[in-house]
């Protein structure tokens, strides 16, 4: 096959590598093999997505037919600047992560089940990959399960016996959204007779104003806000990425929430198409006031939080809102400020829920009282918890600022005044529960003796800390590249809607 | 475009030295050597290469990186930063040769935390200073309150964290909630940020959002300390004295109405501000920060809670002298920097020295001082002498420009306030140097066995003292550098 053969199915590959590569951890059995593998992995997906941004940014939109079958009768694997950048995140967020947890697993999770968790987490990455290369919407759904029943198992395997629980609460809610979609994908099937997304797309103008269609577009916008964790139906997210192993809070706090966006977006404004979503449904308004919730709520819970993860969590669920802020505004400035948001956040999240899995590892807890005098006796770590917290905030020369940037001037342009402030007003609650950790960390000394000897995190974990936040204040201070892609997908998006 | 080097190193220099600081850490000499030859190139620096080329005329800049598209982080130099540059580079230098001996006179924890700190604060001075648009200045604006957070908290003391969430929760908060939408605000109404000799904004838009604009522009930059938003600045006296003297009574302060001064200038334009109503408002706010601020400094026995007041009433000094917005009246602020400045950082100097020689905090605890430490409280008086604006001392020219300023508006009650201010400070201010001199000593005992602080420290505050009195006699290059911005 030459270089050229190999770059042509970079869609395909990109799924079916972590795919492939997940029973053969289950088959080494052993941890270490398995986490090899899985690095491995990881790496090479990240270095594909590379190629598909890079592709699509030189050739624009990719289509890739599975089998040779011609959409739309063939499933097409459809890839935009949007789906690309998506591919980076999750692959990217994947490939820092995987060195990290070798050591922290260790801790959270008996050895004999560490090639389980490697299996589990590399169909994680292949569900979250399809999601974001397929067009076609049932494929969609396949792919949301395959990572949706993967992400129940992964969270089970936390430490205490609340895990359990938690993975059967986001069982339960994320099987619902689920079969919302599933229902609205169906319902769409039964009037066009088609799933390709641009297909579907195509027929829409002509049938948006039946009620079938807008009972699918419900259906289907109640799932995937299931999946994304927007304010009211965030229920599940706290338990989950609070009893999950560490890693596992890191990978699905960057990930899984920013492709639950990914779905608004496609089905909203790909599918469904400006018209149906914003002119009949209003969906604009919806998503924004629920953002706005979202983002007041999240951040005042943030505040009130005793358990770092916890605390981080609420604090997620404040940052979907601001995401599906910018994407209420249905404007240039405010997709791009979304789609740049998950970008960032997904650094800034990512970073700080492996802080937390640093801190776990060295005390055994992440109350936020226990972590007393962690300043002197884990100074890197805690450094890159003020780091990640300042992002968190949108201090300037962080990522966070990007988004905060584009999502008040999203706000301004369209003179929506109060959206603007409770922006700025939540960055500050953001302030507020960020630096309650710092201060315990530095200005308290440790109530236990026991505490007083801990000692910094292993090294492997610090990198993989420091990498994460490394990037995420390069693209605060240098954003041209992901404001660009960003810019390029919301456009593309757009375009298409209107 | 070009010829900005120089602007890239002021801001590098300061950044290695805090490297520089950390990898000496064992050797405490060598590490202050560090800071002394940083500040002492910064200042030869900003002297040597920058202010030549901006009295010339030129406006040597350089593009860092492109943050947004359209919107770069760049530095550019132009009068009002080089004067705030060579201010802040020269007194840092002073300040280290005090710092060191204060810090070890007076054995603190955590020297070199402390000083990598400093180093770095200075570097976004700098960046502040010659920031080339209003992003690249909220950017540096930002990391100087960070990076000053944990020097306010040096202690570690419960006080010290406290004082450090005043500290933070005032300046994080205006910044984030009316100076950042300020900036995003007129980046969307004039679809750029730089600054522009006679305004930005000039004739874009309508009067009620320069109104808008303004108001959230002068509150947002809480450094500046208008009152109701000047709670940080006492708050921030916990911290080691050459932090307050450096930093709280030039730096950081000084970042704050330099950024209002920049924006009256060159966003607005000062043809905009003049007899705005907004602008009209914003000085009945600063005339009540000047009066309220001597008031209660009046009433501060601890020394350094009574000078941060009248830094905090001394500071809308220069907020009134940018909102007169008339030539006399900006170059009246830009003046007012300086001889504050200096005046102020000699007072501080003063304070600590005191403190490390007999451990005493209060003006009350100061009778008979001025028998055992004679040069101290000798450059207080001359200080003290300085900032109430009489002659021989560079006070008065600021207060002369800023009178003018207020004549020509014919802002009659500001001119009031003016003279009531130099007033009160008299008032604040003199009792600390007569009783030092005159005042009874109840028992000899305690006075016994106290001497002048360490020797560094009173080379330091001997030099700004005079540097008082030098003021007096030349501040041409001052008032060269502020005439270049409006008599053109």
């Amino acid at each position: 096959m030459s270089g050229a053969g190999v770059l042509h199915h970079l869609p395909i590959l990109q799924v079916l590598v972590p795919l492939l590569a997940a029973p053969v951890a289950l088959l080494l059995r052993r941890g270490y093999p398995a986490w090899v593998l899985a690095t491995g992995v990881s790496w090479l997906v990240l270095v594909m997505a590379m190629g598909l941004v890079r592709q699509v940014l030189i050739n624009g939109t990719l289509s890739y037919e599975l089998g040779g079958w011609a959409p739309p009768w063939g499933i097409e694997y459809r890839v935009d600047v949007l789906g690309a950048f998506m591919a980076l995140i999750v692959s990217g967020i994947a490939a820092v992560i995987m060195p990290f947890s070798r050591r922290s697993l260790a801790a959270e999770i008996p050895a004999d089940r560490s090639a389980m968790f490697y299996t589990l987490i590399l169909l994680c990455l292949t569900g979250l990959l399809g999601i974001v290369m397929t067009g076609d919407a049932f494929n969609l759904f396949v792919f949301l399960e395959v990572s949706s029943l993967s992400s129940y198992a992964l969270i089970s395997m936390g430490r205490r016996r609340e895990a359990l629980t938690a993975a059967f609460q986001y069982l339960i809610m994320g099987t619902i959204g689920a079969t919302a979609i599933l229902i609205g994908v169906g319902l769409l099937y039964m009037m066009t007779g088609t799933l390709n997304m641009a297909d579907l797309a195509e027929r829409m103008p002509d049938i948006a104003h039946t009620r079938t269609v807008t009972a699918a577009f419900a259906f289907i916008v109640v799932g995937v806000a299931l999946k994304t964790a927007l304010f009211p139906l965030h229920l599940w997210l706290p338990n989950a990425y609070t009893y999950a192993p560490s890693v596992v809070s890191a990978f699905l706090a960057a990930t899984a929430t920013k492709v639950g966006v990914y779905m608004l977006l496609r089905f909203s404004f790909t599918i469904f198409g400006g018209l149906l979503a914003f002119e009949i449904m209003n969906l604009d308004r919806l998503l924004l006031v629920l953002a706005l919730l979202a983002a007041l709520y999240g951040s005042t819970a943030a505040v009130f939080q005793t358990d770092l993860k916890r605390m981080l969590a609420y604090s997620s669920v404040a940052q979907i809102g601001y995401t599906v802020a910018g994407v209420s505004f249905a404007s240039l400035t405010g997709l791009t400020a979304g789609i740049v948001h998950l970008f960032n956040h997904a650094l800034v999240k990512g970073g700080l829920f492996l802080v937390a899995g640093c801190v776990l590892l060295r005390i055994g807890n992440v109350t936020i009282e226990r972590m007393a005098g962690l300043g002197r006796t884990m100074p890197w770590t805690m450094a890159a918890f003020v780091v990640g917290g300042l992002g968190l905030v949108g201090v300037p020369a962080t990522a966070g600022f990007i988004s905060k940037w584009y999502l008040v001037q999203a706000a301004l342009e369209r003179g929506w005044w109060p959206v603007a402030v409770v922006v700025l007003f939540t960055s500050l609650l953001a302030a507020v529960y960020v630096w309650r950790v710092v201060e315990v960390a530095y200005f308290r000394t440790p109530a236990q003796t026991s505490d007083a000897g801990v000692g910094e995190a292993p090294l492997s974990m610090l990198v993989s800390v420091w990498v994460m936040l490394a990037i995420m204040v390069y693209f605060g201070i240098n954003a041209s590249l992901t404001t660009g892609l960003a810019r390029q997908a919301a456009s593309g998006l757009l375009g298409t809607a209107l | 475009m070009s010829g900005g080097f120089p602007l890239l190193l002021a801001l590098a220099l300061p950044l290695t030295a805090a490297v520089g600081i950390v990898l000496t850490r064992r050797h405490p000499d060598l590490r202050e050597a560090v800071t002394l030859v940083s500040a002492g190139l910064l200042f030869a620096l900003v002297v040597g290469a920058v202010w030549p080329a901006v009295e010339a005329g030129g406006r040597p800049s350089i593009v860092l990186v492109q943050t947004f598209p359209g919107l770069p982080l760049m530095l550019q130099a132009e009068p009002i930063g080089v004067l705030f540059a060579l201010l802040a580079s020269f007194l840092w230098l002073v300040t280290s040769v005090y710092a060191i001996g204060y810090m070890r006179g007076h054995g603190e924890k955590n020297q070199t935390r402390f000083y990598a700190y400093f180093a770095i604060a200075l570097a976004s001075t700098m960046g502040v200073a010659f920031a080339g648009n209003l992003l690249t200045l909220f950017i540096f604006y930002e990391i100087l309150t960070l990076s000053t957070y944990p020097l306010v908290t040096h202690s570690g003391t419960d006080e010290a964290r406290r004082a450090g969430r005043i500290y933070l929760g005032v300046l994080l908060g205006t910044s984030i909630s009316f100076l950042l939408l300020a900036i995003i605000w007129t980046w969307t109404l004039a679809g750029s940020l730089d600054f522009v000799p006679g305004g930005l904004l000039r004739d874009k838009v309508s009067s009620a959002t320069v109104g808008i604009l303004l108001v959230l522009f002068v509150f947002g930059i809480g450094k500046a300390a208008l009152m109701p938003f000047h709670r940080w600045l006492p708050a921030a006296m916990v911290a080691p004295t050459p932090v307050s003297a450096l930093l709280h009574a030039v730096a950081v302060v000084k970042a704050g109405v330099f950024s209002i001064v920049k924006i009256v200038v060159y966003i607005f334009g000062i043809d905009t501000v003049a007899g705005h109503a907004a602008s009209q408002w914003l000085m009945y706010a600063a005339a009540i920060t000047i009066i309220v601020g001597s008031l209660v400094a009046m009433t501060r026995d601890n020394l350094k809670a009574r000078l941060a007041y009248s830094t905090v009433s001394q500071l809308s000094y220069i907020v009134l002298g940018a909102l007169l917005a008339n030539a006399w009246g900006i170059i009246g602020a830009g003046m007012h920097m300086v001889m504050h400045g200096f005046g102020k950082i000699t007072l501080f100097f003063c304070a600590g020295a005191i403190l490390v020689a007999t451990h005493k905090t209060k003006v009350s605890q100061m009778n008979g001082l001025g028998r055992a430490m004679p040069i101290t409280m000798g450059a207080f008086l001359l200080a003290s002498l300085s900032l109430i604006g009489l002659p021989p001392f560079g006070g008065m020219w600021s207060k002369w420009y800023l009178v003018s300023g207020a004549l020509e508006a014919q802002q009659l009650i500001m001119l009031g306030v003016l003279m009531l201010g130099s007033l009160l400070s008299t008032a604040y201010l003199l009792p600390i140097p007569l009783r030092a001199f005159f005042g009874r000593v109840e028992k000899h005992s305690q006075a016994e066995g106290i001497r002048e602080a360490p020797i560094p420290c009173v080379l330091a505050l001997g030099l700004t003292a005079a540097g008082c009195v030098v003021l007096f006699l030349n501040p041409d290059p001052f008032y060269r550098l502020m005439a270049q911005v409006v008599l053109q």
